[in-house]
Order: C-alpha cells, then structure tokens, then sequence
C-alpha cells in the first residue's frame, strides 16, 4: 500500500507546485515602491511645456499615476477604460507620457480623448527609471501624503477598477492628510 | 564547406548590445562592464541589460554610465536598481527570507536524493544472501537432475 502512496503524494506535491507556477504572472514583479513615498518629479506638461507639474503640487489628493505612451499597443485597450473613469470625477488622473513624441502623443489625446487632468512628459525616460517603470502602461495609485500604495503593471480593466482600484480610492480618500 | 562556414557561424562570439560606453579609468570600466552583466533587463526578463537591445536596457546602461561618472560606487547603483525594481533586477539576488526557497532548493532537493539513494542502498545490502545461497542450491540441484535425466533418457 505504502508502494502506492508515497508515489502519489510526491506526485501531487509536484502538480501543486506545477499548476502553482502556470498561474503566475512572470511579469508581475512585485513592486518594491509599495508604502513608500512616492519617487518627486517636475516635469514639463504635455500640452503646455512651459509650466511645469512636480509631485508637490499634488499633496493633500489621492491621485493615480498612469505611465502610457503613443507607441504603446496595450496602452491603447485601456484607454477608454481610463476615460470611462475619468467621467466618474472619482479620482485625480495624472499620466507620464513615457519616451514619447509630444506631437504623436498630443494627436493621440485628440482622437482617443484625454482621461488626464494633466500629463507630464518624459521623453529621455528618466521619470520612468525613478518609478521603476519596465512595462507600460503602468498604473500607481498614490494617497494623500505622497505615499504609493498599488501599482499595476499592465492594461487596466474594468473589473480591476471596480473591485479593486475604486475601492481603494475610496479608502484612501477618507484617510487624514 | 557549408558545415565548416555554420560551424564558424556558431562559433562567432555573441557581439553585445550597440552602444558601448568608454571610459578613461579602467576600474569604472570594470564595474561597468559588470554591472550591465548582472542587472537584469525587465522587459526581456531573461537577458542581462548590457545584452538586450530594448529601449529600457539602453537607459539603464545610460543611468549605470552617468552614476559611474559621478562617481557612485558599484553598490550604490544595485541599490539604486534595487529600490526600483526590486531583487528581480539582479541576477544575483541576496539571500533573505523571501529568496530562501531560491537558495535553499537545490541543496534540499540535494540532500533528498542523497538520502534516498543511501535508504536504496541501505535496503539492498540488508536483502538476507542466505536465501539467495539457498535459492542457488536449489536451482542447481534441479538443474542437475534435468541433466541426468536426459542422460538415462538417451541411454534408454
């Protein structure tokens, strides 16, 4: 009897780790930003380059940081989800248009529409380093005191928005500043 | 001739990424050269940022050049890769609670076939031979008396 169940066990012990690994996201790299003051910035605006936007400005609100780009095939499923939120008021949108030309990213908010309150831009992609941004679009979600608390890597969807990012905006916008 | 020409073809080292960043001090080329060979690439995942030719790799090359000339040490900038990407970004990642299975694995897994094979061995050797001498004799014996069947039976 023994015979048979040592096998059988070993062998559901390696199915477990199998299926275990088949579910993860290689590309899902925990963030190391998590609870953690978010990287400052100040950076020249997409539609006005003279005036600039720096993370100071953005103290005392909750506000979600959208890394997309005109180049970015992802970036162009999530959009109108972005805008679907954008017409909920719910939240402040700052985007980082990422290693992008101002012109095709200008064109690009024309067509699809503009979910941001502000984009900044980052063409030499030097913001991007300092957020740890490796797979755009990116999405980080930053509280009232300059604190990341969620990132995603990847497209957001609308079921990621409902139960977990409006959720959360919700939260962090009871909290004190 | 063809063989001979894919033969050199595969032999041919594996020229790295484009840009390449000169320095007059050999040491930070050193730590530069080592560093782009041990920060992984997080686009391509599988490559090291001085192999892969993404746009991402490029900039962190560029980022691991303009802190050298700065001055930053080599530690300074796995931590500064670090902070921002976490452990994955390097290939040689420290050891720590979350990266324990990693570095423990293979050695358990070690130890596990070790003591199997000894539990293996172990149970062969303590296998009674007396059977087997028994077992010998036996066979040997009726062996034998085919044999001298066979004898009278062609005798007959």
């Amino acid at each position: 009897m023994l015979k048979f169940i040592i096998p059988l066990i070993l062998f559901i012990i390696l199915a477990v780790f199998l299926a275990v690994g088949l579910n993860l996201n290689p590309h899902d790299i925990p963030s190391p930003f998590i609870n953690k003051p978010a990287p400052v910035f100040s950076a020249p605006k997409l539609t006005t380059p003279t005036e600039k936007l720096s993370t100071g400005d953005l103290k005392g609100q909750v506000w979600l940081f959208n890394v997309w780009a005109s180049w970015c095939v992802s970036c162009r499923a999530e959009h109108p989800v972005l805008n679907e939120l954008a017409k909920q008021q719910a939240v402040t949108i700052i985007g980082l248009n990422y290693k992008d030309e101002a012109d095709d990213a200008k064109k690009w908010l024309d067509t699809l529409g503009n979910p941001y309150n502000v984009s900044i831009m980052d063409q030499d992609g030097r913001i991007g380093i300092d957020w740890g941004v490796y797979g755009v679009p990116e999405t980080f979600v930053v509280d009232k005191k300059g604190v990341i608390r969620l990132k995603f890597t990847g497209p957001v969807t609308p079921e990621t928005i409902q139960q977990t990012l409006l959720p959360l905006i919700k939260q962090l916008q009871a909290e004190q500043s | 001739m063809k063989i001979i020409l894919l033969f050199l073809l595969l032999l041919s080292p594996i020229v790295n990424a484009v840009d390449t960043y000169q320095f007059n001090n050999p040491e930070k080329q050193a730590a530069y050269d080592s560093l782009v060979s041990e920060l992984r690439c997080l686009v391509c995942q599988n490559q090291t940022i001085g192999d892969s030719n993404a746009e991402l790799a490029a900039d962190l090359r560029r980022q691991v050049y303009e802190m050298l000339q700065q001055g930053k040490s080599k530690a300074d900038i796995q931590q500064f890769m670090t902070d921002r990407y976490g452990d994955f970004v390097l290939y040689n990642p420290p050891f720590k609670a979350t990266t324990s299975l990693l570095w423990l694995g293979p050695v358990a897994f070690l130890l596990i076939g070790l003591i199997a094979v000894f539990l293996f061995v172990r149970r062969k050797k303590s296998l009674p031979t007396a059977d087997h001498a028994d077992q010998d004799a036996e066979k040997l014996a009726a062996a034998r008396r085919l044999l001298t069947d066979k004898d009278t039976e062609n005798l007959s």
